[in-house]
């Protein structure tokens, strides 16, 4: 038997405390009375209100939000189908270089998406704006819905697959009845990693924002050119909480779902045994 | 089997085609424009291929004066290696942070564990501007740091580590541990423990049984971590623009200064290639890598 030791559990607070001291910190002082960050005056919840008053920064927010429902829905539809096809089309033409294109956009540096899109966006005349900043969001979080919904599928065989298939369902309904129940959590999780993605990303927006479309990190990232403010800490707390709850609600749905599952498997096995 | 069917071809086509048109075309015309004189009118390059007698002139005057721009100005070859050496230095150090959590989280009881891993991916959605805003607070002149190390008599002078390579440190470990730790965790978690047991009934040492047996048997995980680490960090822009100070020069950020600031868009392309090149080694191996992982 291995032994938890208290050098593990050291390691471990210490690890989490690295990991979430700056964000709470950054919480709290958005509560600050004071203008000066470091200096605590007080609980106060002026800067949420002054926020609100704050026209650019509500456009930004309208802007991201439309952006990142958008991309994170285009990617979500073409992210199930590159994961399926990577998980259950073993051979056809040109899948390394498939694959390849799937995994390079996880870690190619944001400048370089950035500036090839919109080099490309000027070659054929398209017009910067909100437009040009889906489809850049869309197509890197797209590899990530592939990744994840490909590593759902190949922890299920494909023999319920091929089983319908064989009773005579269509591709269509086999695709419909039976694949997409099988990887919708991973279809969801795709969709809302997409969503903090495409809701985060500075640089590549930077590259592709037309005037009037400026997007919330856009606005974060020149205020915080000039400092730090109380009203940014504000404004980061309440894209945290957001993302936050939304993470949380779906995993505790996700383990839910699961349980239900247990639940059932159980029950159909009782009578088989009796 | 079944034959083709319009199924099959949509689930590959439609993001065969995307894939290709957003991801692999751009790049073949940074390529095209990186080889293309710089001009005043808007857009700001000269096109050089829009018909076949374009593509011919294109490569009569193949212009390959970018590039010897980019060799020739000592600037852009120190941005390249001070790159170079602080994702690497970085990639390092976050390794050195993360193969502890890792391996507590891997060795913590059964039941903890989703909660382990839930708090590691947390921080991972949260915005990576946010978290690097965050460090400035700590970090700067008059920040929480200096306050907390002045208030317990520790420093008389604050120190200074906002606007320096440190920061870039303490900013890329920041945002890259959970890429490091998730790597590492999977493959110190699939580690036969009987393997240790065999080793102490032995008389093999705990120190000794980690060397031979732990740490080699993850060695997948720890370059899986350092690729997923090092090839963002190498084109980092908003932690050296933000922690970094004036004087770390890092490429991302020169790319986007000859971008945005001086607005010379072939020598940016030039960047973005040159770039790429030299991740192109990283990304085939983490690729080959990954995909070993997807089919065992």
């Amino acid at each position: 038997m291995s032994r938890f030791h208290w050098t593990h559990l050291a390691a471990l607070l210490l690890g989490f405390a690295f990991l979430y001291a700056p964000i709470l910190i950054l919480i709290v002082y958005s509560f600050n009375e004071s203008q000066l960050v470091t200096v605590w005056a007080g609980f106060s919840t002026k800067w949420y209100f002054e926020l609100w008053n704050n026209q650019g920064l509500m456009d930004a927010a309208r802007v991201s939000l439309i952006v990142s429902v958008c991309s994170s829905t285009l990617a979500a539809v073409l992210g199930t189908l590159a994961g399926v096809a990577l998980a259950r089309i073993p051979r056809f033409l040109g899948r390394t270089l498939f694959s390849g294109m799937v995994l390079a956009p996880l870690v190619m540096p944001e400048v370089i998406t950035g500036l090839s899109l919109l080099l490309t966006f000027i070659a054929v005349a398209v017009d910067r704006g909100i437009l040009t900043i889906i489809i850049a969001h869309a197509t890197f979080s797209m590899c990530y819905v592939a990744v994840v919904v490909q590593a759902r599928l190949a922890g299920f065989d494909a023999s319920v697959e091929e089983a319908a298939q064989d009773l005579g369902a269509r591709p269509a309904t086999v695709f419909f009845r039976i694949t997409l129940p099988l990887i919708a959590p991973a279809v969801a999780a795709g969709w809302l990693l997409s969503f903090t993605l495409s809701l985060d990303d500075l640089v590549i927006a930077s590259f592709l924002a037309g005037p009037g479309s400026t997007t919330l990190p856009m606005k974060i990232f020149s205020a915080v050119r000039l400092g730090v403010t109380p009203e940014i800490n504000a404004i980061c707390t309440i894209l945290i909480g957001i993302v936050s709850v939304g993470v949380i609600v779906w995993s505790l749905t996700l383990k839910q779902a699961l349980a239900r599952k247990a639940a059932d498997e159980q029950a159909a096995q009782r009578p088989a045994s009796a | 089997m079944r034959g083709v069917n319009w199924g099959r071809a949509a689930i590959i086509g439609l993001p065969y085609l995307w894939l290709l048109m957003f991801f692999v075309a751009p790049f073949l015309i940074v390529l095209k424009i990186s080889f293309s004189e710089p001009a005043i009118a808007q857009p700001p390059y000269t096109p050089t291929w829009d018909s076949w007698a374009g593509v011919q002139a294109y490569f009569s005057n193949f212009n390959v004066g970018n590039y010897l721009f980019l060799i020739e100005d000592p600037l852009y070859v120190g941005a390249y290696l001070s790159s170079l050496r602080i994702a690497a230095t970085a990639t390092l150090i976050t390794l050195l942070v993360g193969y502890p959590i890792a391996y507590a989280m891997a060795r913590a009881p059964q039941g903890w564990r989703p909660a382990l891993l839930m708090l590691v991916i947390l921080p991972f959605w949260t915005s990576f501007l946010i978290r690097v805003y965050a460090w400035i607070g700590i970090l700067k002149r008059d920040g929480l740091l200096n306050l907390a190390l002045e208030s317990m008599g520790l420093i008389s002078q604050p120190l200074v580590i906002h606007n320096t390579e440190i920061a870039v440190y303490i900013g890329i470990v920041y945002s890259y541990l959970p890429f490091m730790i998730l790597p590492l965790y999977s493959a110190l978690e699939k580690q036969d423990l009987s393997l240790l047991e065999a080793a102490a009934d032995l008389g093999c040492k705990p120190w000794e049984a980690f060397a031979r047996i732990t740490l080699p048997l993850s060695l997948a995980g720890v370059a899986a971590g350092c690729f997923l680490v090092f090839i963002p960090a190498m084109g980092e822009f908003v932690i050296p623009e933000l922690l970094g100070g004036a004087r770390t020069q890092m490429i991302g950020r020169t790319l986007w200064n000859e971008f945005f600031l001086n607005r010379d868009w072939p020598l940016a392309s030039a960047v973005a290639v040159v770039l790429l090149i030299v991740l192109v080694l990283p990304i085939m191996i983490f690729q080959r890598m990954a995909n070993r992982a997807g089919a065992g």
